[in-house]
């Protein structure tokens, strides 16, 4: 019969001989192969000490970001929100009262803001809508909780720290 | 009058339709309807006199009459010029058009702020649609912008001169409703500023249509001002038993809450019946007013997003497979900020502030 693909293998089913039979060669065949691994590069890393680069396309925890002199970038436009799949993104409104300029951006600013990390699927399209480069998903893996509560990220677990504070 | 009056027949983009002497290109087009409608920026059906500014609309005429079967040697204004006898117009399949078009968008463009993240008529905003459809990506323009101060025109309407774009399309409706003129354009060219003089506040009781008019967000509602995205808020029909207007308008809707009250939209985005300041800024609340039903909506708008029509609900079975409720392991409204009850955001005069926020948890 034709062979089907050229990957197929007779199986030889002849007896053994007696040096197949003792088993010792193969076994010794079969430490040699352990033995040379102990001499390679080994595939794991220690973890918590050492850490594996993210990759540069890489989706981790949200952040939400502010400018160079701290000021909030977010104004609540909403596409974010408009963009989630997920649907984990809500926001409230608020206008810029006098006196706070050093503290938001634009007129508008977003006075609650949450992301349900439950809902979230790490799509990255909330960073893709944003047209003011507010919010961004950083290269920081979601820290796991047995709490759903702490799933819950308000708008002060998100914003980075004041650059101008941390001096 | 016995006599049938004679209808013109005009062709618009290879489409025959028959209209009334002196129907405008405009009119002719929208009554075929789709695609070949030239967009107008600043005409309104509604108010006479108003077109011939914003020049979105206009077209070519490649033959003017039957008698006369000349081409008009420039592109025409749509919403001013009336159409002849065996008249044929191109609007969508002519080059020069959609490059007239894209020039005229640009220049629309050049003052306009981008500040549709902040503006509260993004998503509904004519000047985005037609920059979407016609416009180019990027700017050219390098210089500084006009700016203006932004003005409170009476205690609901907020004009944001930065953003207009000079259609009159107010001027009119507040010319239409009152005798005397209170608003209108002062100074010239690039310092011209819709606004009333010694920003004296309009008191008229239908002068909250000026914000219906308005192509973009130059004025926009005092009391819904940053409240929620349009999109976020659900349009519905409804109506009221007012004594001074029809009392039919549009509520944005979120939950029970109502948001924003407008007129209703036609599907050129024209009111359909002019409401009271009244039915606009004070029945902020469900119990005003009788729900006729959700609102038609383009499928193309942003805000159809999230509305399905005739939805079929599925029923809901685990209890019965259960025996009882699924055991909820977490309420949202526990955890979350946004939506608390006790700040009622649709209840709020002005715009929400940091303090309006300070009595949650």
């Amino acid at each position: 019969m034709e062979k089907l693909t050229k990957r197929s293998v007779q199986i030889d089913r002849s007896p053994m001989t007696i040096g197949e039979r003792v088993y010792l060669p193969s076994i010794l065949k079969g430490l040699g192969i352990t033995l040379g691994h102990i001499f390679k590069k080994t595939a794991t890393v220690s973890y918590p000490e050492q850490k594996r680069p993210f990759s540069p396309v890489f989706r981790g925890l949200h952040i939400l970001n502010r400018d160079e002199e701290g000021k909030e970038r977010c104004t609540a436009c909403g596409l974010c929100a408009l963009a989630c799949p997920a649907e984990a993104i809500t926001m409230e409104a608020a206008e810029r009262k006098a006196g706070e300029e050093h503290l938001y951006r634009e007129e508008k600013y977003a006075a609650k803001y949450e992301i349900n990390m439950l809902r979230c699927i790490f799509c990255g399209y909330c960073e893709e809508a944003c047209p003011k480069d507010a919010i961004y998903l950083s290269e920081t893996v979601m820290p796991a909780s047995f709490n759903r509560k702490n799933f819950i990220y308000k708008k002060e677990d998100l914003l980075i720290p004041d650059p101008k504070k941390q001096g | 009058m016995s006599e049938p009056t004679p209808k013109f027949k005009v062709t618009v983009d290879n489409i025959t339709v028959e209209v009334a002497p002196g129907t405008t290109i405009l009119n002719a087009a929208r009554m075929i309807g789709g695609d070949v409608t030239p967009p107008a920026m600043c005409y309104y059906s509604k108010l006479p006199e108003s077109g011939g500014k914003c020049r979105t609309c206009l077209v070519e005429v490649s033959k003017g009459s039957e008698k006369d079967p000349r081409p008009m040697p420039k592109l025409v204004p749509s919403c001013r010029t009336t159409v002849m006898d065996g008249m044929e117009v191109k609007n969508i399949t002519s080059e020069k058009v959609l490059d007239a078009r894209k020039g005229i968008v640009e220049m629309l463009l050049i003052n306009h702020p981008l500040d549709c993240p902040v503006c509260d008529q993004a998503g509904e905003c004519d000047l985005q649609n037609l920059s979407y459809e016609h416009g180019t990506e990027k700017t050219r323009y390098e210089f500084p912008r006009r700016t203006f101060e932004k003005e409170d025109i009476g205690p609901y309407i907020q004009l944001h001169m930065t953003r207009c774009i000079l259609c009159y399309r107010c001027v009119f409706t507040a010319d239409q409703l009152t005798q005397k003129r209170e608003h209108g354009v002062l100074e010239r060219g690039d310092h011209a500023a819709i606004s009333t003089l010694l920003s004296k506040s309009l008191d008229n009781e239908f002068i909250g249509n000026v914000i219906d008019v308005c192509p973009v967000g130059a004025l926009t509602d005092k009391t819904f001002r940053f409240k929620n995205r349009v999109w976020f808020t659900k349009p519905v029909d409804a109506h009221c038993s007012c004594t001074k207007c029809s009392g039919k308008a549009r509520l944005w809707m979120r939950g029970d809450e109502v948001y924003r009250v407008t007129a209703r939209k036609n599907e050129w985005n024209e009111v359909e019946d002019w409401i009271c300041n009244e039915c606009r800024f004070e029945k902020k609340s469900a119990k005003d007013w009788v729900v006729e039903g959700p609102s038609k909506i383009k499928r193309s708008s942003v805000i159809a997003q999230g509305h399905y029509e005739n939805t079929v609900k599925t029923p809901v079975l685990i209890d019965k497979v259960l025996g009882k409720s699924p055991k909820l392991l977490m309420n949202i409204h526990d955890v979350s900020d946004v939506n608390r009850p006790e700040i009622e955001l649709s209840k709020i005069e002005g715009p929400a502030h940091s303090n309006d926020f300070k009595t949650g948890k």
